[in-house]
């Protein structure tokens, strides 16, 4: 029996719709003989987060909107707009 | 280092408005070669060595940690002022005694500052490694635990004594990354973001980061060593006009919101409302307002404004 593997995208966008710009990327792959990592490519898979979508990637999770705390109101951090994606081969 | 406070190699506004902006200064083919040559030699550096049965699997760390035994570089105890850090003609007190470099360093951080650490970075070509060991390039980091200073910053200087290639991995780093608040290697999840840089530069370049920049090392494909060695310095003063005399005065320089003439002439308030395409949209727009408030810090003008960025939220009447 041929074991299914999972590839994971993970995308960060410009606002929080699927619809924005990709402003940061990562890919892990099920084949152990293929790596991602840091500073691989300067170039993102995608233009636009939708577009992952289009080509078969199956979105299963993403960041929550959060209230800014007071007196937090300009600070920056992590990036906000986090979108996970999969597929099984 | 010289001591002089009317130092002629002082920063200009609008490098003090980059770094602001940015994060980061570039000063490319910087330091003479001699002296380039002078740090590798007292470094040990050689091109010959590597792990000659290919079977010894400590054998890179070993390598690492001779030479840190067997280098001229001292050993410095955080909180050493970086006058008295290095012994004069070494070729690190050479490095930092180039003009350029102590003007710099005197504009962001003051002249006396203090040494926190320094350190030899060395990313290892393939035949240091075993066989079938894998190189894998280190995350996207900042240097520091969650650091809430607002006015003060550490600078961190990177001096590459080696020309740096492309295929050499030279340091990854992040423009304008460096008002985010995070924790060290929590954002090691961020393998790419758009805009992301690497060092390729000539013998002899030194990079001035900010020391919340957000950056890591790449995997070294060619056959040569690549150092980089780190300075990072902390100022015991204000940052306030170290780059400038005390008269300085923000230009009104500024063109009306909108609707104006179109002039797009570089000027301080332009360099700080620079966009990184990395930014999120809402994001961005704060990190304007970040720049803004260091930049009121840095030249003591609460006043100051671009764009009325700050202004507009002020204008609270109650």
């Amino acid at each position: 029996m041929v074991k299914k593997k999972q590839d994971i995208l993970i995308l960060y966008l410009a606002n929080s719709s699927l619809e924005s710009e990709v402003i940061g990327w990562a890919k892990h792959y099920g084949d152990k003989k293929k790596i991602g990592m840091p500073g691989d490519s300067d170039n993102p898979p995608y233009n636009f987060g939708i577009e992952a979508v289009h080509d078969g990637w199956r979105l299963f999770q993403s960041s929550q909107l959060e209230q800014h705390a007071k007196g937090e109101e300009f600070r920056t951090g992590y990036l906000k707009y986090e979108f996970f994606f999969e597929k099984i081969k | 280092m010289k001591s002089n406070k009317k130092n002629k190699f002082l920063l200009t506004d609008f490098q003090m408005a980059e770094f602001v902006s940015k994060g980061y200064l570039v000063f490319e083919n910087l330091i003479e070669n001699k002296i380039n040559k002078k740090f590798l030699n007292e470094i040990g550096h050689t091109s010959k060595t590597k792990n000659p049965k290919n079977t010894i699997s400590t054998w890179l760390s070993e390598h690492y940690n001779d030479i840190m035994k067997t280098s001229k570089i001292p050993l410095v105890k955080a909180g050493t002022p970086l006058q008295t850090a290095y012994k004069k003609n070494s070729a690190l007190f050479d490095v930092i005694s180039n003009p350029v470099l102590s003007g710099a360093i005197q504009s962001l951080v003051g002249n006396s500052c203090k040494l926190d650490h320094h350190f030899l970075h060395i990313t290892f070509p393939s035949k240091y490694y075993n066989k079938g060991q894998q190189k894998i390039s280190q995350v996207n980091h900042n240097d520091c635990v969650i650091d809430p200073r607002e006015k003060s910053f550490d600078i961190q200087l990177f001096y590459f004594p080696t020309a740096v290639d492309k295929s050499m991995g030279g340091t990854r780093y992040i423009p304008g990354s460096q008002f985010r608040m995070v924790n060290e290697k929590a954002i090691a999840r961020y393998h790419n973001i758009r805009g992301q840089k690497h060092i390729v530069c000539s013998p002899g370049t030194v990079v001035i980061f900010h020391h919340n920049i957000w950056h890591g090392a790449g995997v070294n494909n060619s056959n040569k060593i690549r150092y980089a060695f780190k300075i990072r310095l902390m100022p015991t003063e204000k940052q306030v006009k170290l780059w400038t005399n005390k008269t300085y005065k923000n230009k009104d320089d500024e063109e009306p919101l909108y609707w104006n003439t179109g002039n797009t002439k570089q000027s301080v308030r332009s360099i700080l409302q620079e966009n990184q395409p990395w930014y999120e949209e809402d994001s961005g727009r704060l990190e304007i307002i970040n720049r803004i408030k260091l930049w009121r810090n840095i030249t003591n003008d609460k006043n100051f404004d671009a764009n009325y960025w700050l202004t507009r939220l002020e204008n609270e009447l109650y």
